[in-house]
């Protein structure tokens, strides 16, 4: 009894260490990636290549999404408004919660769901093939050729896929509010362009985007640097990063609104 | 200028606290095919990684030119690198980047030489592997050999003075098996370099190898030249050489007694 309550303990504490150490390392590898940026900045078009990967190319993904979600806010929000006959309110409505909450917050999940896992597994088989431990025979460091230019893509990428995201989802709230539902289509903008403040909440919600897009790449960075050179470690990694990124995107998007807010 | 490329003193090397290597020596001269043999697992790869400076002994030392590689800055090891080259297992090439520019890679990374030379080196490295035909395929084109022959035309891009070879032979049909000794072989006579080849295959190394070291529990066991060893009577060199299935390295993996171990039954 004795025994197995010592052992669960241990076991407790072992993966507690590892985690911290995890940490740890991680942090070691976004700061060494902070100071090896030099060359993915001064050779931009590496950047500019994996801006086209993890950018572009979830356009499709973001776009469509961004235009179901803000249809089904219109709706949502139109059934709820109409209780209190304030339905003109709608605009504002679709916008603010898109711009604040739903443009950064949704825009880094899919990121993390499109563009992260394909970080990690291209990464974890550039490990597994020997292609990182080529380059670092080559005298080139894979940090600096491989992990920054992807790192800096990310971080640009997503306020500019939030961005759209919000834009795309206004548009879908319009076309249910005003073709679909009859409000008035004065109202719809001029609401929701007398209450959405510049600062308040279009500031806010892209400092948001850029702290999601630090983080999502980042973990998605380190899950495939640091998998283990297997098929197994490869999957294990890529799932990890879709849960770290979403954990990690809800953790900060609360700690951050609890800043904007307070 | 001494004689000597690399040298590799008294080198232990533990990996999860296991020690790979006690106490190994060797000396690899200038201009010479050297070969490192052993059975799998025996840590020869490690030995590679160790003269690159990826990996750092417990014990020892390993240098290059001179130099202890271990205890330079991650600047000056990546300076050394730059005279080095190695050809991986399964050649390690980029999938991203066509034939040309996985050979012009390590070109456009080192140097700024404008597009039109790169261009004429890449195409005189690919016509030495015999290539240059297939320079805008892609790796997922290539056959295994090819794909060895790319990349060692990319190892050699920079004319590197060490070039190191991880089992160069592995997995390869014989013609492909017979143009890589060739390679190798003229590609270290024209470049002036030093070559270390590491691998388990017997006949193909022998025929071409200016001197062999057989590593074996973490040791060196036996030097020599080719001939030297193939009239070896020492029974770890006989066994490898003939490749004879039971000998001082055992057919089986550490066991209990055959007998107990039947009788013992399931434990439910």
């Amino acid at each position: 009894m004795f025994d197995r309550m010592n052992r669960g303990l241990r076991n407790i504490g072992h993966r507690f260490i590892d985690r911290i150490w995890r940490l740890g390392s991680a942090s070691r590898f976004f700061f060494y990636t902070l100071a090896l940026s030099g060359e993915s900045l001064r050779r931009f078009h590496l950047t500019v290549r994996e801006i086209y990967f993890t950018g572009v190319l979830s356009l499709i993904i973001m776009l469509v999404s961004a235009l179901f979600v803000g249809m089904v806010l219109g709706l949502q929000g139109y059934n709820t408004l109409q209780k209190y006959g304030s339905s003109d309110a709608i605009g504002v409505l679709v916008a603010l919660s898109l711009v604040r909450e739903l443009g950064p917050v949704v825009t880094a999940l899919l990121f993390a769901g499109r563009a992260g896992t394909a970080i990690t597994a291209e990464i974890g088989l550039m490990k597994a093939t020997e292609q990182l431990s080529a380059m670092e025979m080559m005298a080139v460091n894979p940090i600096a050729r491989v992990v920054a230019p992807r790192f800096w893509a990310g971080v640009i990428s997503m306020p500019l896929l939030a961005a759209l995201f919000s834009m795309m989802g206004v548009f879908g709230g319009y076309l249910v509010a005003v073709p679909l539902l009859g409000i008035d289509d004065g109202a719809f903008w001029s609401q929701m362009q007398a209450s959405v403040d510049f600062r308040e909440d279009i500031v806010n919600g892209v400092i948001k985007s850029f702290v999601f897009g630090i983080a999502c790449t980042i973990i998605a960075l380190f899950e495939g640097y640091d998998a283990p050179p297997t098929a197994e470690g490869v999957s294990r990694a890529t799932t990890r990063t879709v849960v770290n990124s979403s954990l990690a995107v809800l953790g900060l998007d609360f700690v951050l609104t609890s800043f904007m807010i307070g | 200028m001494s004689d000597t490329i690399v040298e590799i003193n008294n080198l232990s090397f533990a990996y999860n606290s296991r020690l790979l290597h006690k106490g190994i020596n060797m000396r690899f001269p200038r201009g010479k095919v050297v070969a490192i043999m052993g059975g799998s697992g025996s840590g020869k790869t490690t030995l590679l990684r160790l003269i690159g400076g990826q990996l750092a002994p417990s014990e020892g030392e390993v240098r290059v030119d001179g130099r202890v590689v271990h205890q330079q800055s991650r600047d000056e090891v990546y300076r050394m690198r730059r005279k080095m080259g190695m050809l991986f297992q399964f050649g390690a090439l980029f999938t991203d980047l066509s034939v040309f520019d996985n050979v012009a890679f390590p070109m456009r990374e080192h140097t700024s030489l404008p597009e039109s030379i790169i261009r004429d080196l890449v195409l005189l490295k690919l016509n030495a592997v015999g290539l240059r035909g297939a320079r805008d395929l892609m790796p997922a084109e290539l056959s295994g050999g090819m794909a060895r022959r790319v990349a060692l035309a990319r190892t050699v891009a920079l004319d590197p003075a060490i070039i190191m070879y991880d089992e160069p032979f592995a997995g390869l049909d014989p013609i492909s098996m017979g143009v890589i000794v060739n390679l190798i072989r003229n590609l270290n006579d024209a470049l002036g370099a030093t070559s270390i080849v590491v691998t388990h295959d017997v006949h193909e190394t022998f025929s071409f190898v200016d001197y062999v070291y057989f590593v074996s529990n973490g040791v060196v066991v036996a030097e020599g030249t080719p001939d030297d060893l193939r009239a070896s009577e020492m029974p770890f060199v006989h066994q490898f050489v003939h490749g004879e299935a039971d000998g001082p390295v055992p057919f089986h993996y550490a066991a209990p007694d055959y007998r107990q171990d039947m009788l013992r039954g399931v434990n439910v």
